[in-house]
């Protein structure tokens, strides 16, 4: 019997068991649209509930097959071409929002819940998980958490790293732990919420997680300014970080056909406000343009979609230090001109989002040398859409020299790579 | 053998970086948990990372266990000496290396005080936010090690919230750096399970912190309730108002009598004392101040001060952060409990611990992180009435089992160390604790640092790692995981 021969015999056995463990009706072949980055698997899972999952998860271990977790679906281009995939092992149906713990300021959601449920939910207390990640109608716990995806309120509220403060993962091999809890302080054991926030879920698959959350606030303003190029819009920046504002969130918006704009997220009570507004704008002068709406504020989400037509782009996610921002932009800027177009969302953490439209090829050169520049000041870049026919380009990049230490931790949660092979750092 | 290996590492240390004498060694014999005792066989005193290489390879090709150990100020026995180990001293390594306004960044070698990184920015108004009240003596080595708090990190965040980048010896000698001065580095957040594992996966030589920009103002708030109880409505009260204060402290009748003794902080003798710190522009905290006294006066508060200056905000802080060791005032001895619950199981746990107290007959003063539930019971007791030692600890292992059915946990900022590694079966399954240990697996297969510590049952690392069996407890429905 030739290797083919068997590897399909036991994909057939895989199948049938699956479908004891979540009935029929949750297995189905996979199709086109479940293909990931071009690598089409063969079976969609969708398991009921964390045992359910678990199960599932280690008969694929113990069948050498490849497992995909989803969510959302929103991400599932971030990271590398996988190496393998046989199976998507959806989280769709563990959606659940677990126990809003209101007075307590916590809360527990299944994997599967999506963010606009979440904070639908979290909103009837006014509360929120303070977080502003992309797509939050699709994008699930599980998926943020995994992706690490967190957006300008990161500057007040800190990241998902911040936020999360337990999980409960199925490992490859069936193991179902927890780690953390329903206590914002705790110091039991390891802290594995942060070890899996940003790993993609190469080292497990997260079945629930407990958050921190924060109140809604009582009133939000935005103050915008154009200002005349992108060093005056770091000086600017520099000064409110400087100053004694308590701003939630600070962005510099700019492209090669947009002035840099920054804006200035203010949350807080009325007269707390009221006083913030007149001393930011004496830092920003005569240009400072109050704003009503929030609309600002989905400028990193519209980085995605404000192309012409469907002309080919790329995103990538880029991570600078605070007071070099400006440079950054310039050297996006100078990488690009004349041959793509580029816009970025720069938010006053250091992080930021670039988008790249033009020739695939000239988009790929000015991102290699734009991750080379940033790696030089210790910074990095994270390809987050790719253009057809840019799919050599690494997504991370450099891992520093803990490469081989992060190694030794996925041999010890997952021997096998069963879990998004070859999609995340250095191979892993 | 002995002297051979002593020889080496006298030559990487130089003679005065080295301490084998029985005498000198005591004060290494333990941290700020004095009931457990054991003497090193030496104590290094590096100066350098190279140096820390270098021992941690001759320790690694002997097999020979080492402990990292800051200040010495821990509570849970974190810095313990192992037998037949070495202790390393991070002592020597107290430089700040570089501050980066630009960016509100520091790097520091681990021996640097905690109070030294804000008073190294202060000039330009910037502080070191995670303010463990040993602030003035604890090194931020030991803070990464413990993932300290304090009573802002309510607000501010615990000492990971704060750590950028690290720089670590590995147990096998070689060096990593985790993190960075830029935010999400490519590949696992490493040094986010690093803060907090208590020197089990390595030692970090090298530190880099976030620092903060001053407040515009600072207001603190102390109010005299009849008890805990009208004091813990009124902390709920203030969160379910959409108020996130800097610190909310509470203190019950028996810790003010005693921080009173210590430090004549001119608290109100009182059933409870709520202390509110809200900090920011001066209008927002005019305005929420206004809420809190409000909400206070509400709960029955009949007293309410608002320190009107720095040095009354100082004095008030300083009974506080004076409460542990005031204890000697009123008991020849205590034991420093550290759980965590929900905040709003306060009520109920009091009541318990209350009737613990009584049924055990000895007294059990209260001081809590009130705003994020960090209770820190503190049990009294004489060690020279026979029996009472052991009553207390009983007692005190008691109050942690409160916590863990509270759905909390047995340590919010003192660790587990060798203190509470029993414990840690009580409130995580087997299954929990093995995969914490893949971790350590990873950084530490020959289980060199600091071995011993966190878990009651270390895991042999060569074994293949095992399937999920349900907790006993689980399987008989007594329990359920979270």
């Amino acid at each position: 019997m030739d290797a083919s021969v068997s590897a399909k015999e036991t994909a057939s056995t895989f199948e049938a068991d699956v479908r004891e463990i979540v009935t029929a009706k949750y297995v189905r072949a996979a199709v086109a649209s479940d293909a990931v980055a071009g690598v089409q698997p063969r079976l969609v899972v969708e398991p009921g509930s964390e045992q359910e999952l678990a199960k599932v998860l280690k008969l694929a271990d113990a069948a050498g097959l490849a497992v995909i977790p989803r969510g959302g679906g929103t991400k599932l281009e971030w990271g590398n071409r996988p190496a393998r995939a046989d199976v998507i092992l959806s989280t769709v149906r563990l959606n659940r929002v677990i126990e809003h713990a209101w007075a307590d300021l916590t809360v527990s959601a299944e994997a599967g819940c999506t963010i606009a449920k979440l904070q639908e939910v979290l909103a009837k207390h006014g509360q929120r998980l303070a977080l502003d990640a992309l797509w939050p109608e699709h994008a699930t716990v599980g998926g943020v958490l995994s992706t690490n995806d967190s957006g300008a309120l990161r500057l007040r509220f800190g990241s998902l790293r911040d936020l999360v403060i337990g999980v409960t993962l199925a490992l490859a091999d069936g193991t179902v732990a927890s780690s953390g809890g329903r206590v914002v302080k705790n110091v039991a054991g390891y802290d594995l919420p942060k070890l899996v926030t940003g790993a993609l879920g190469t080292l497990g698959v997260i079945t629930r997680a407990f958050f921190r959350l924060h109140p809604l606030p009582k009133e939000t303003r935005t103050v915008s300014c154009v200002t005349t190029d992108v060093r005056e819009a770091q000086r600017l920046v520099t000064a409110i970080q400087n100053s004694k504002l308590a701003h939630s969130a600070l962005q510099i918006c700019c492209g090669a056909e947009m002035q840099p704009r920054i804006d200035v997220l203010f949350e807080g009570t009325e007269a707390g406000l009221t006083a913030q507004m007149e001393q930011v704008k004496v830092i920003m002068g005569a240009s400072a343009i109050p704003e009503v709406g929030g609309d600002v504020w989905n400028a990193r989400q519209e980085i995605w979609s404000s192309g012409k037509g469907n002309a080919q782009f790329a995103v990538a996610k880029f991570a600078s230090l605070p007071a070099r921002i400006a440079e950054a932009i310039e050297t996006i800027a100078k990488l690009s001109s004349p041959k793509s177009r580029w816009s970025v969302v720069a938010q006053a953490t250091g992080i930021g989002w670039v988008r790249l439209e033009g020739a695939v090829s000239a988009v790929e050169s000015a991102l290699r040398e734009f991750r080379a520049e940033l790696e030089r000041a210790r910074g990095s870049l994270l390809i987050a859409h790719r253009p057809v026919g840019m799919a050599e380009l690494d997504a991370w990049g450099d891992a520093g020299d803990s490469l081989g230490l992060m190694r030794a931790v996925k041999r010890q949660f997952d021997p096998q790579a069963t879990l998004n092979a070859g999609r995340f750092v250095g191979g892993i | 053998m002995e002297s051979r290996i002593f020889e080496e590492l006298r030559e990487i240390v130089g003679p005065r970086g080295l301490i084998t004498s029985r005498e000198e060694l005591h004060t290494y014999e333990c941290d700020g948990l004095t009931n457990f005792r054991v003497l090193p066989r030496a104590v290094l005193l590096p100066d350098s990372t190279e140096q820390v290489q270098k021992i941690v390879r001759v320790c690694h090709r002997e097999k020979m266990p080492f402990v990292a150990r800051g200040s010495g100020t821990g509570l849970s026995g974190g810095a313990l000496p192992v037998e037949n180990g070495i202790v390393i001293s991070l002592t020597r390594m107290n430089k700040i290396l570089e501050v980066d306004f630009a960016n509100a960044r520091v790097v520091v070698e681990p021996g640097v005080i905690n109070l030294d990184v804000t008073g190294r920015v202060a000039g330009r108004e910037y502080f070191y936010a995670p303010d463990p009240s040993s602030q003035s003596v604890c090194s931020i080595g030991g803070n990464v090690a413990e993932n300290s708090g304090g009573a802002h990190c309510l607000k501010y965040g615990f000492t990971t919230t704060h750590v950028l980048g690290l720089e670590v010896v590995l147990a096998d000698g070689s060096l990593v750096h985790l993190g960075g001065k830029t935010l999400d580095a490519p590949g696992y957040d490493l040094m986010g399970v690093f803060v907090g594992s208590e020197g089990t996966l390595g030692i970090a030589t090298k530190i880099i912190l976030r620092v903060v920009k001053r407040p515009e103002c600072v207001r603190t708030l102390l109010a005299a309730f009849p008890s805990t109880n009208e004091a813990g409505a009124a902390v709920s009260d203030t969160i379910a108002a959409g108020m996130l204060p800097a610190a909310i402290e509470m203190m019950d009748n028996l810790a003010i009598q005693a921080a009173e003794a210590a430090v004549h902080a001119n608290y109100p003798n009182c059933g409870a004392l709520l202390l509110v710190e809200l900090d920011g522009p001066v209008a927002e905290v005019a305005a929420l101040m206004a809420h809190v006294d409000e909400i206070c006066r509400k709960n029955g508060a009949w007293e309410i001060r608002v320190a009107q200056s720095e040095a009354e905000r100082a004095l008030v802080w300083k009974g506080r952060k004076a409460a542990f060791a005031a204890m000697g005032r009123i008991s020849p001895n205590y034991i420093v409990q550290d759980g965590v619950i929900p905040r709003t199981e306060l009520p109920n746990v009091m009541r318990e611990i209350g009737r613990l107290s009584r049924e055990a007959g000895l007294r059990v003063a209260n001081v809590f992180h009130a705003g994020d539930g960090n209770l820190h019971p503190l049990v009294l007791y004489d060690r020279r009435i026979p029996g009472q030692e052991e009553t207390a600890e009983a007692l005190s292992s008691r109050i942690l089992e409160l916590c863990i059915a509270a759905g909390g946990s047995i340590t919010g900022e003192h660790g587990v160390g060798e203190d509470k590694k029993k414990m840690m079966s009580k409130m995580y399954s087997e299954p929990d604790l093995e995969t914490m240990q893949r971790v350590r697996c990873a950084f530490d297969p020959l289980q060199l640092s600091n071995p011993s510590k966190i878990f009651p049952r270390p895991r042999l690392c060569g074994e293949k790692p095992g399937e999920y069996v349900a907790h006993p407890l689980e399987t008989a429905g007594i329990a359920e995981r979270f």
